[in-house]
């Protein structure tokens, strides 16, 4: 077949092509507090790579396996409040040290998490969304009444390093969203390419199906449910001890559950860049909102406005739908009937 | 002892007696044909012997073990693959994709395998090849032609080497162009070894294919036999025909 090379080629040269974007885009990661070294923008980023390696996550869950929970405020919420008694329970001194305990609250989260994901998984679609939103207000109510150890709606105070001032206050949780958005991105990429990663997307096109073929569904459910929820809690951990004072309904705040979500719709669900892409287009846009309406919610109307546009004009997101133009660009003729991934491991399976 | 032992299988659902006391059983290395009028229990027998529903009464064996309690993943990994009436493959994978899908292992082992790609899709082009339809390979499932996707369901299941295959009307929606090939392909993949129990209506591809019929009728076995004993049975007769 003569056509094999040439898209042995171009699926090369496309390769080739997102390798240097990825090397450049990390580049520009790490040295952006060099570059815009101003507290607004260090803080913009703060949150951004937040939400990339939150939406990341979450895709792990959500998009692979088709298995939509708006709840992962939940793990955000636990991670952060977890983390901060941990240090505070400890007396953890305020600097560095603490960003090496983030994993500890990884671990608490991951506990919760089975017990969760034990119960919620035994629904499927509309009622596991509902399961996972009802468990994410039990934990705000919690947060909310169980004033003894978390403040209630007084709050509870994170230590903060006071070495910390400046231009110089964001950079070190910049470092460590970046470093956890980074492990997200690795985890959900690794897990794509894996058998694990096809036994969960086998799961989202057809369940009953998958089982049918030998795989072990509530395990593989369960393991990305509580792999997605450990980011998402470690995150919070960082998210806490960044804010330094936590309340129940902003930690626990169902927003944050939906973003997550929304970035990763917006981007695409079940890619691994998706996310990453939904996350750096909304998450500054709706900063940028907040910074010019004040603190109203007015961006909330800006959500439902994308949330709207991404159902009616690109209903599997950006890149899947970029990949279908690109593709079809790249064979001259309409009509996506295959992935230019799917050509890939094709032409990748078939050579000696 | 029989490959499959079915003893006395009974399922009900509400008012409704969908198996009733059924027993057969599906020696190595055969093709046995499991016919009945509609709704006479055969896809609920189908899905009693691969775990997708739990039995009222009775017992199934594979290899003498018994498979109670056991979920469609266990099953599959201790070397009983289906197919579906309505073929069903992944629609959102590529034909390649679907093809690796299945899982050898049961349980955490199979969290826990590494996949070997390597292998693997040197073995899913390979049965793909012997499908005809290694051309689709890059195809996302969902835009293959209902005939491809019968020919993949069954490719895929065949990956992870299954002693046994159950299959639910392969022939059913085929043109007889495809019919005849999946005939050769099935008979093929008997000769290396695999026996089969499948559910059909088109009784020239039964009787063609078959070395054994069983023949259900109200949720019961009432014939066993080769075609030609089944096909002149009175009993069958009149099940069929209410003659």
């Amino acid at each position: 077949m003569s056509g094999t090379p040439t898209i042995a080629i171009r699926a090369g040269r496309v390769r080739a092509l997102k390798g240097l974007g990825l090397v450049v885009v990390g580049i520009l990661a790490l040295i952006l507090p060099l570059i815009a070294p101003d507290p607004a923008t260090t803080g913009m980023a703060v949150f951004t790579v937040m939400y990339v390696g939150l939406a990341s996550a979450w895709n792990i869950m959500g998009g692979y396996t088709g298995y939509i929970s708006l709840g992962h405020a939940a793990f955000f919420g636990f991670g952060a409040y977890s983390f901060g008694l941990l240090l505070n329970h400890l007396s953890v001194a305020p600097g560095y040290l603490p960003f090496v305990l983030v994993p500890v609250a990884g671990l608490l989260t991951a506990v919760l998490a089975v017990g969760i994901g034990w119960v919620a998984l035994r629904t499927r679609a509309a009622t596991f969304v509902i399961v996972t939103i009802a468990f994410m207000f039990m934990l705000q109510l919690l947060g909310e009444n169980l004033v003894k150890l978390t403040g209630g709606g007084a709050g509870l105070a994170l230590p903060y390093s006071h070495d910390w001032g400046g231009d110089f206050f964001n950079v070190p949780y910049y470092y460590a969203m970046l470093v956890l958005a980074v492990l997200a991105l690795v985890i959900s990429w690794s897990i794509r390419r894996s058998k694990f990663g096809l036994g969960l997307l086998a799961i989202r096109d057809d369940e009953d199906k998958a089982l049918a073929v030998g795989v072990p569904t509530r395990s593989f459910k369960l393991t990305a449910f509580v792999i997605s929820a450990v980011l998402v809690g470690m995150i919070g951990a960082v998210y806490g001890y960044y804010v330094t004072y936590l309340y129940p309904q902003f930690a626990f705040d169902p927003l944050i559950g939906i973003s997550m979500v929304l970035m990763a719709f917006l981007g695409g669900l079940g890619t691994v860049s998706g996310p990453v892409i939904g996350a750096l287009l909304l998450e500054p846009a709706q900063m940028e909102f907040a910074y010019r309406f004040g603190a109203s919610r007015l961006y909330l109307v800006f959500y439902s406005a994308v949330f709207l546009i991404v159902i009616l004009l690109l209903p599997r997101g950006i890149v899947p739908s970029l990949a279908d133009l690109v593709h079809r660009w790249r064979r001259g003729a309409a009509g996506p009937t295959t992935t230019a991934r799917g050509s890939r491991e094709a032409v990748k399976a078939a050579s000696p | 002892m029989s490959l499959l032992e079915v003893s006395d299988l009974s399922k009900r659902f509400g008012g409704v007696v969908a198996v009733d006391s059924c027993s057969l059983s599906v020696p190595a290395g055969t093709i046995t044909g499991l016919i009945g009028p509609n709704g006479s229990g055969k896809t609920t027998v189908f899905n009693l012997v691969t775990g997708f529903i739990a039995p009222d009464g009775g017992e199934v064996h594979f290899k003498a073990r018994s498979l109670a309690g056991m979920g469609p993943d266990r099953i599959y990994a201790l070397g009983i693959g289906r197919t579906f009436q309505l073929a069903r493959i992944f629609p959102r994978l590529t034909a390649l994709e679907n093809m690796l899908v299945p899982v050898r292992r049961a349980g955490l082992k199979a969290l826990l395998s590494r996949g070997e790609w390597g292998h693997e899709k040197e073995r899913a082009m390979e049965m793909l090849a012997f499908m005809d339809i290694s051309q689709v390979a890059g195809t996302l499932g969902g835009a293959l032609s209902y005939g491809q996707r019968k020919l993949l369901e069954l490719a895929a299941v065949m990956m992870a080497g299954p002693e046994l295959v159950l299959l639910d009307e392969p022939a059913g929606g085929v043109n007889p162009a495809l019919l005849e090939r999946i005939a050769e392909r099935i008979r093929e993949l008997n000769r290396q070894g695999t026996t089969f129990l499948l559910v059909e209506h088109n009784m020239g591809f039964v009787m063609n294919l078959c070395h054994e019929v069983v023949v259900l009728h109200q949720g019961h076995a009432i014939a066993k036999g080769n075609p030609r004993e089944v096909r002149e049975n009175p009993a069958v007769l009149d099940a069929y025909l209410g003659t």
